[in-house]
């Protein structure tokens, strides 16, 4: 889609070849491989039966939908008949308690999607709050990288499902509220996505600040700039096209990331959603697993393209 | 009574693998105050490491600076340099990039006249109309313009320049030559400059006294020639002028000489490739 766009945008004539290869030849493999994929779905029996071709999965996408749409209008009737029923009681009584509830019906198919990007927005948040100042301070000195290199050449192949045991203890030892703002499971889940996508913006953000230029930190000593000014000015807007590649990277890992860590740690996202599917059996449950691979997979290439666009917006080095 | 500047027995190595490069032997250079010399030499010489010793960017292995008397031990607030590629940050504007030099230098004067200075010294260098462009929208002689703004724009006493030419094309150097002549004489207190340089010509054109950088390695500096030629000088008349004549031929045996000896001695160094003429001999970053 970006290539289509971007060829218009390009050339008011476009090339026949750059045509086909940008709009034809994808279009015929994804056509070819719906054709196989009904082809073979048909013909695997497993114990939920058969495997859904893309129709089966269209309908379920179309399904999960207008579950959506009923549930949602089951809170708007909820919400109508609580307004109601306190109207009534305040009219025959001004000083009566009335209750104010919130609709408590379980979470549809899109309130899972949101679910699941707050998590993951929320765990890169915080690693990036790390990864970037400990990046910097990693670059500008050698002694600070031995330091914290041993660390990260040993935690960074670590899978989140090694650490999500280990965060849930800590979090449920630490994190201790009468009344919390956000469930555990939410908390377990970030933190797992932030222990395991900090790395790469951790790595490149270093490589970023120790390749600075060295004529551009002369200049900043020639200048007499203060180390504050030189921070802001000089060391971060040169290294800002390595860090957003690091950032593009631990997005994308984040994102990969969370469906294991919201499985195990039950945070009401796509993770979830996927295992409950799993577990519950029905003869639905495979096509509806499969819409939630094909989310996944869209909604991981769209935060890696928004990336891609700001990296863009702040590489200044390709245009010195 | 010493010079104003006064680098005495500099000699500096660095560690290239296993061996060591001697770059720097025992050198020694004074500079009057208000002078404008220019060092001279074939590239890889080790000129850049003798100005950046006097900006006091690099630390000597032994011997000392003093500038007015006073030892260098960084750089000088009332310095200021001019690198041959330009250096300007992308992320910034032209007015930003000199700016940032005047906020530093100068934090006695007020935002609004900081930026007035900045504005003042771009205008005078031609610039008045880009001053919102980045150094990316800019040819190679804006950006030195630019360049030379923000060296200019600390109302320095000290002028430190590395072959602030010898990224440009002929033309536009010859323009920036004149312009920064122009500069040079124009301030009302007399700036003292050191030139890296490995064009004759542009020597001869702005400085009181060449100092040949003789070719080692290690290497050492030559006599000074003085250059007591009238200002203002125009190439057309360096061409021409029987001084002029002299002092190149002086200059180019001086330097070649030193060359033959590097060579007799088995020493082989980047200087042995490029050969010295009158010419320019084009240096890129």
């Amino acid at each position: 889609m970006v290539g289509i766009l971007r060829l218009w945008r390009s050339s008011p004539t476009i090339p026949v070849g750059d045509l086909w290869r940008v709009v034809g030849v994808p279009l015929l493999t994804i056509l070819a491989f719906l054709f196989a994929w009904s082809r073979v779905s048909a013909s695997v029996e497993t114990s939920l039966g058969q495997i859904p071709g893309p129709l089966a999965v269209w309908q379920q996408a179309g399904n999960l939908w207008v579950e959506h749409q009923a549930e949602r209008a089951r809170a708007a009737a909820f919400y109508e008949r609580q307004t109601q029923r306190n109207l009534r009681q305040l009219a025959e009584n001004p000083d009566a308690p009335v209750a104010v509830l919130a609709y408590t019906g379980k979470p549809t198919y899109l309130d899972q999607i949101a679910t699941s990007l707050m998590t993951v927005f929320v765990g890169f948040l915080l690693a990036s709050l790390v990864s970037i100042p400990l990046g910097i301070l990693c670059g500008l000195s050698k002694t600070i990288n031995a330091g914290i290199n041993p660390f990260i050449q040993v935690f960074r192949p670590v899978s989140p499902l090694a650490w999500l045991p280990i965060v849930t203890m800590i979090v449920s030892a630490t994190y201790v509220s009468a009344d919390p703002m956000f469930p555990k499971s939410f908390i377990n889940s970030a933190v797992t996505v932030s222990l395991c996508s900090l790395w790469p913006t951790l790595i490149n953000t270093a490589l970023g600040v120790s390749s600075i230029d060295r004529d551009l930190m002369n200049v900043a000593k020639v200048l007499r700039l203060k180390w504050t000014t030189t921070l802001i000015k000089v060391v971060v807007p040169a290294s800002l096209p390595l860090i957003f590649t690091g950032l593009r990277l631990s997005l994308g890992v984040g994102w990969m990331v969370l469906i294991a860590a919201e499985m195990l740690a039950q945070n009401p996202g796509l993770g979830k959603f996927v295992w409950d599917e799993f577990q519950n059996g029905s003869s639905d449950s495979l096509g509806r697993i499969m819409v939630a691979v094909f989310t996944i997979g869209i909604i991981g290439f769209l935060l890696d393209r928004i990336m891609l666009a700001l990296h863009q917006l702040v590489d200044f080095g390709s245009r010195r | 009574m010493s010079a104003y500047i006064d680098a005495h027995c500099i000699s500096k190595s660095f560690a290239v693998r296993r061996d060591t490069r001697h770059v720097l032997g025992d050198v020694s250079l004074q500079v009057e105050r208000g002078a404008f010399v220019s060092v001279l030499g074939a590239m890889g010489s080790g000129k850049s490491t003798l100005l950046s010793i006097l900006a006091g960017l690099t630390r000597p292995d032994t011997g000392r600076v003093t500038i007015d008397g006073v030892p260098v031990t960084g750089v000088r607030r009332d310095a200021a340099f001019v690198f041959q590629n330009y250096s300007l940050l992308p992320w910034f504007t032209a007015l930003e990039n000199v700016r940032l030099a005047v906020e530093a230098a100068l934090p006695e004067l007020s935002s609004d006249e900081q930026r007035a200075q900045a504005q003042r010294t771009l205008e005078q260098v031609g610039l008045g109309g880009a001053l919102d462009r980045r150094p990316w929208q800019l040819s190679g002689g804006m950006r030195q313009r630019v360049a030379i703004a923000r060296a200019f724009a600390t109302k320095p006493q000290i002028l430190f320049l590395d072959e602030p030419f010898g990224a440009l094309d002929a033309l536009t150097r010859e323009t920036l030559q004149q312009e920064l002549a122009r500069l040079c004489s124009a301030v009302d207190r007399p700036v003292t400059t050191v030139m890296i340089t490995n064009s004759v010509e542009e020597a001869l054109l702005l400085s009181n006294a060449i100092v040949p950088i003789l070719a080692g390695p290690p290497a050492t500096l030559g006599t000074p020639i003085p250059i007591a030629l009238p200002r203002p000088r125009t190439v057309a008349g360096l061409a021409h002028d029987e001084q002029a004549t002299h002092v190149r031929a002086h200059v180019v045996a001086t330097l070649t000489a030193a060359l033959g000896r590097a060579r007799r001695f088995g020493v082989r160094h980047a200087a042995d490739t490029v050969p010295l003429t009158t010419a320019v001999a084009q240096e890129r970053p």
